[in-house]
Formats: C-alpha cells, sequence, structure tokens
C-alpha cells in the first residue's frame, strides 16, 4: 500500500508541472502585460506615468526577463505561497484566493455527499425494481436533471422564489452575518443558504450516478452468485445489500477524480448566478478586467485541487479494492 | 412458411444498419428525441424563412412586449381564423410598470406565406417570404420581445442556430483530434501511447469551466464575431477531444491483436491503411455514440461561456448570448418570457441524451 501511494505521488509532479505551465501560459496569453494594464488605466484616470517608473516597476517585477525565467520565478513564488499581485484588488492573491477557496471546497464535498446520498438508494431501487413505472419516472427526471445546466436551473429557480415565494435565495450568508466572525451561530445560517447550492450543482450529477448504480447493479444482479446466495435461502434485502451493491457503488469512488472538476466548474458558475462568495465569480471578474495573476493563481489552485481529490480518490480506491494495487488500472 | 418462420427469416436475412434501427425504434424516448433533433436542426438551417422577423428587427413601440396570445375566438365568441389583437402602452396601476394591453377592436388575422423584413437565404438568393405574419399594422411576438423590442422567438430560431452549429462544429474538430490521436495512442502503444494518455490526464485534470472561461477571456475584445466563433469553437473541442480519444484508443487496443488486422498486414496494408480501412469501420458506431453524447456538453458549454459574457457576444446571437439578458432576478420576475431560450438549450440537451442512449443500446444487435 506504502508503494503504491509513493508511486502515485511520483506520477502526480509531473502533471502538476505541466497544470503549472498551462496556467502561466493561460496569464502571458493575452497581448500585453499586466504593467500595460496598469499604464493604460493611470493614463485613463488623467495621471501621467513616469516612463523611468515603468521601467523599473518592469524591472522589480522580472518581466523585462525571458518567458522560461518569468515562469520559474512565478513557480519558485508560488511553491512559497506567493501568488503574485492582484492589480484590481491592489491586494496579494494569496489572500483573496484563501477568502475564498475553502467555501468552494466546503460546497464541493457537499454536494458530492448529497449525490451519493439521494443517488445510491434510488440507483439501487430501479436496478431491483428494473423498468416499474417508479424506475421510468426516476429515470426521467434524472434525465431533465441531466439536461438542465446548473445554471439554468439556479435561474429557473431565482424566478420561482422570487416571483411565487417573494425571496431572493442568492447568497450563502444572511446579511447581519455577512461579515460577522465565524461561531456556531454563523455555520447555521451558512447551513440554511448552502443547501440551494448543494441541490442546483448535485442534481446533474446525481442523474448520472443513478445511471451508473443502476447499471452496474443490473450486470451484477444477473451473475450466479446472486442466484446461489437466493437458492440457499438469503433474505432477499440482504442478499442486495450485502454483496451486488457494493460492488455496484464500487464506481462512487473511483469517479471522484473526474467528478471534482465538474463540480468544481458547475459551482463557478452557479456561484456566479447566485452570487456566492466562492471562487467562481472573482474569477470571472478578474478575467473580465484581465488580472491574470489573479486569474492564473486560480485557474492553478483549482486545478490542484482536483490533482490532490484524484489522489486521494485513487488511494481510497486501492483501500477498497485490492486488485488496483497490484494490477493495472485499466480506464475506469 | 407460416408467420413465424418469416419473421425469423426476415431477423436473419437483415443487414446490421437494419437490426440496429429496428431496435433503435423500440426505444420510445429515442424516437421522440429524434423527431426532436430533426425539428431542432430543420428550424436551424431555414430559420430566415421560419422566423417571422430579422433577428435584428427593433419594434420601438413594442419594448418587452409579452408574449401574443393566439385567439380563434373574438369578442362575440365567433370562431374566426386564428388572430392576434393589437397591443396598447399601458401602465400598471399597482406596479408602476409599463405593460401591454390587447386591444379588442383591432384584429389582425395570422396569414401564412406573407412578406416581411428582406434576407438573403444561405447567402443564395434574396427573399422576403416568410412562413407566418399576422396583417400589417399588427405584430406577432410569440415569445414576447426583448429590451430593444426584437421578436424573442425569431431569436431563439437565429440563436438555436449558432449554438446547434458550435455544437456540430466543435464535435467535430474533437472527433478528428480525437480519431487521430486516439489512433496513434491505440495502435502504435508504446511511448507514444504513455505520452497521450499523460496529455489526457492532464487536461481532464482541469476543471473545465474555469479553464475556458481563462482561454476565452484572452481573446482581444476588438476580434471580429466570427472569428470569436471559431476560436470559442477550437476552445471547446481542445478540451472535448480527451473522451473520443478514449474510447477510440480502448477499442483499438482490443481490436489490434485480431486475425483480420495480421492478414491485412500480410498483405502488405499500411499502418493508415489498416486503421482507417478496416480497423475504423469496425466501431463506427460507438464512434456515432460518443459523439451523439458529447454535442450537448458543447452547446451547454457556449451556453455556459455566453451566458457569462467571455463567450459569444452580439451581433451574433446564440442561446447563450440570448439568456445573457435574464441574468439578474429582477429581470426575470418582470419579463419571464427571456427565459425562454432555456426551454430550447434544454430540448436540445434531452434530445441528444435520449438519442445517444438509444443508440448505444441499439448498436449491438446481437446481443440478448
Amino acid at each position: 500500500m506504502l508503494s503504491y501511494i509513493i508511486r502515485r505521488l511520483l506520477i502526480m509532479i509531473p502533471t502538476l508541472v505541466a497544470i503549472s505551465i498551462i496556467s502561466f501560459t493561460i496569464i502571458q496569453l493575452p497581448p500585453g502585460d499586466f504593467l500595460t494594464t496598469y499604464v493604460a488605466e493611470r493614463n485613463a484616470r488623467g495621471e501621467t506615468v513616469d516612463p523611468t517608473e515603468v521601467e523599473s516597476l518592469r524591472q522589480r517585477f522580472g518581466l523585462d526577463q525571458p518567458m522560461y525565467i518569468q515562469y520559474l520565478r512565478w513557480a519558485w513564488n508560488f511553491l512559497h505561497g506567493d501568488l503574485g499581485h492582484s492589480f484590481e484588488w491592489n491586494r496579494p492573491v494569496s489572500s483573496l484566493i484563501a477568502e475564498r477557496i475553502p467555501l468552494t471546497i466546503v460546497i464541493s464535498f457537499s454536494t458530492l455527499l448529497f449525490t451519493w446520498l439521494v443517488s445510491v438508494p434510488i440507483g439501487i431501487y430501479s436496478a431491483v425494481r428494473q423498468y416499474s413505472w417508479v424506475d421510468y419516472l426516476l429515470t426521467f427526471i434524472g434525465f431533465i436533471g441531466l439536461a438542465t445546466p446548473s445554471f439554468l436551473f439556479a435561474l429557473v429557480l431565482l424566478w420561482f422564489s422570487y416571483a411565487y415565494l417573494g425571496m431572493s435565495i442568492g447568497g450563502l450568508f444572511s446579511p447581519e452575518y455577512l461579515e460577522a466572525p465565524w461561531s456556531w451561530a454563523k455555520i447555521l445560517d451558512l447551513l440554511q443558504h448552502l443547501w440551494i447550492p448543494v441541490i442546483i450543482v448535485g442534481t446533474a450529477h446525481t442523474a448520472k450516478f443513478i445511471r451508473i448504480i443502476r447499471g452496474n447493479l443490473l450486470d451484477e444482479l444477473k451473475k450466479p452468485y446472486v442466484t446461489a446466495a437466493r437458492a440457499k435461502g438469503l433474505s432477499e434485502a440482504r442478499l442486495i445489500l450485502k454483496y451486488p451493491v457494493r460492488v455496484a457503488i464500487n464506481p462512487l469512488v473511483s469517479t471522484i477524480g473526474w467528478t471534482l472538476p465538474e463540480l468544481i466548474s458547475g459551482i463557478a458558475i452557479t456561484a456566479v448566478v447566485l452570487n456566492l462568495p466562492t471562487s467562481g465569480p472573482l474569477l470571472l471578474s478578474a478575467l473580465r478586467s484581465q488580472d491574470m495573476q489573479l486569474a492564473g493563481g486560480f485557474i492553478m489552485l483549482l486545478s490542484f485541487l482536483t490533482v490532490i481529490g484524484t489522489l486521494i480518490s485513487d488511494i481510497l480506491l486501492a483501500w477498497v479494492d485490492p486488485r488496483i494495487r497490484f494490477g493495472a488500472r485499466e480506464g475506469v | 412458411m407460416n408467420r413465424d418462420q418469416k419473421k425469423e427469416q426476415k431477423y436473419l436475412d437483415a443487414s446490421t444498419r437494419q437490426l440496429i434501427w429496428w431496435r433503435y425504434k423500440k426505444h420510445a424516448l429515442a424516437m421522440i428525441g429524434l423527431w426532436f433533433i430533426g425539428l431542432l436542426y430543420f428550424s436551424a438551417a431555414f430559420c430566415e424563412f421560419l422566423a417571422p422577423y430579422s433577428q435584428d428587427r427593433r419594434h420601438f413601440d413594442s419594448i418587452y412586449s409579452c408574449p401574443s396570445k393566439i385567439r380563434i375566438f373574438d369578442q362575440e365568441g365567433r370562431l374566426r381564423r386564428p388572430f392576434v389583437y393589437g397591443m396598447a402602452l399601458d401602465v400598471d396601476e399597482e406596479t408602476q410598470q409599463i405593460c401591454y394591453k390587447e386591444v379588442t377592436e383591432q384584429r389582425h388575422a395570422i396569414r401564412l406565406f406573407v412578406t416581411g423584413d428582406a434576407y438573403e437565404f444561405w447567402s443564395l438568393w434574396r427573399s422576403k417570404l416568410h412562413l407566418f405574419g399576422v396583417d400589417s399594422p399588427g405584430k406577432i411576438f410569440l415569445f414576447g420581445t426583448d429590451r430593444m423590442g426584437r421578436d424573442m422567438f425569431s431569436r431563439c430560431l437565429y440563436g438555436s442556430r449558432i449554438s446547434l452549429s458550435i455544437g456540430m462544429l466543435g464535435v467535430f474538430l474533437s472527433l478528428v483530434l480525437g480519431l487521430i490521436l486516439g489512433g496513434i495512442s491505440g495502435y502504435r502503444g508504446g511511448w507514444a501511447d504513455t505520452l497521450i494518455q499523460r496529455v489526457i490526464e492532464i487536461i481532464r485534470c482541469f476543471p473545465s469551466i474555469p479553464l475556458w472561461m481563462g482561454l476565452a477571456a484572452a481573446m482581444p475584445p476588438h476580434w471580429h464575431a466570427l472569428k470569436v466563433y471559431f476560436v470559442i469553437t477550437i476552445i471547446l473541442s481542445l478540451v472535448g477531444w480527451t473522451d473520443l480519444a478514449r474510447v477510440v484508443r480502448g477499442k483499438l487496443i482490443a481490436l489490434r491483436e485480431e486475425d483480420f488486422v495480421l492478414a491485412a498486414r500480410f498483405v502488405g496494408a499500411g499502418h493508415a491503411r489498416i486503421i482507417f480501412r478496416h480497423l475504423i469501420p469496425s466501431f463506427t458506431s460507438h464512434i456515432i455514440v460518443t459523439v451523439t453524447l458529447a454535442i450537448p456538453s458543447m452547446v451547454l458549454a457556449e451556453t455556459a461561456l455566453s451566458f457569462l459574457g467571455i463567450g459569444l457576444k452580439s451581433p451574433i446571437t446564440s442561446l447563450g448570448v440570448l439568456l445573457k439578458e435574464a441574468q439578474n432576478v429582477t429581470t426575470i420576475a418582470l419579463y419571464p418570457w427571456l427565459l425562454i431560450p432555456v426551454l430550447f438549450v434544454i430540448v436540445t440537451v434531452l434530445s441528444f441524451n435520449f438519442v445517444g442512449d438509444g443508440l448505444r443500446d441499439a448498436v449491438d444487435p446481437y446481443s440478448r
């Protein structure tokens, strides 16, 4: 097990390097660098900018050096927790991100938990009662959840709650807790608001998981060991829950790797609609104002989180399913 | 021969394609999906003709007009040919909001094949013919109008043309990339395989929307709308090809050891010929399924990007651009018909999913 984890950690390194190169490229993509934006902004305000000042700034930020040196500098600083400086906010990027990332993580994990809790029972039920009208109904609802992109669902929900319930459902905190320090009351308040984004982002994935579990369980139920267990006289509930279900829910763990990026994507855009204080809206505003240091930091960190999430899921999977530790793992 | 035997014989004689079609037809939802996709693409192809107005035509006297009600009974309860009432500006006393009221004295009959706004059909010929319209000075807004008084129904048709074509074009690009890279990866194996698989893994690590946002935001704002359209399509397919490449690779690995490949090699067929003439045709159906399921995610991605304001921008009209108008709660609460493009997105995505599902069940006609 330990050697497996070490191997996985070593594989992670080139992935992280590649991600950092892509993130850095995105930062560099817009024409000009942040100093050009800075100068243009000050000119727009009617201030004259001294060319020598620009030159000294250019030297200070290392913008006069070749691209790969700039990249190495950026990556080196990144490793030391310095993600650069946001020109839009005039604050270090790391402090801005630190405010937003934890809530993104909280929502991601609550959503993951929600999808599991909902999809496992439904998946089991619709597999055991295949082609019953409940199965059809659940499949249909699942499809609608899958087809409605989360931000559209959020829009419709916004409209519905505003038009019929007369309340606005945006945000993650009530106004009185917005600036308050963390306390039990604030956490309770957060939980009261959290379910809306969780349901909105969760529905799409719930549908997907229901289909996976249903399909897997249907395959398992046809296998001889189920017949054997039934012949031995095991009760139907025990028979299904104890053996086939345990195999069928394996993908829950093995798909964390690609579920996490999708969840983060879904949250990013839902957050813009619902105006949640997560990374999405800040990333969007950073991209709109070409505050690329902030944007690149976000993209990089969100991808890092995904890689770490994948690592955890791989370790979990190896722990749950011993075949993986020894054999080659062919595409999940 | 009795009937059962005839049926049996017909089954045995049927080509694979026929068997797939028979199985597919049994899937009710998939058939419905197919009809809807047909309808959507038909209306996207002929939207100039089907839309009563051109997409940029502003009706200055009907800003934020609510959807017209089509009636067949007039005030006296007599049956008439379908008509709409004229609309007059009014102020709601309760909310002080501008709204429109039907003027029952003005009846405007709906007619087929009327002349209206001029358009250039597929840049081939100019025409003024529209499928339907009302007697002037009446106006028909099936889905209401937006803040510039543009007909939402016409704009939805034009918008779905752009959104659907992005789906097709994007999937085509990712199909090309996926076939080439997945093909090399699965057929060659070795270091090429390892390299391509690593690249795929890295791309899949990125949360797609933030990555798309980053790439899309890097586009200079002064670019021409058409250029933006193509670049957005390329950006979407840059991420989308990985799924296809995995399918192609998996299938190639399974098939490359088959005897018919060995036979082809013995008679001196080149690698490209073996891949494109022998291997790929044997799993075309799987590729079609993957492609069908990839189109809706492209449409959704475009909608999401345009909705956030970093994808397509006006003057190009896509479903996402239309939804951008419906971004805040007050707009939605006052003018809920601005949300109608959502229905187009949902119907598109659902239909493609149903069709893909039906195909997946049908492509293996010998199972069961």
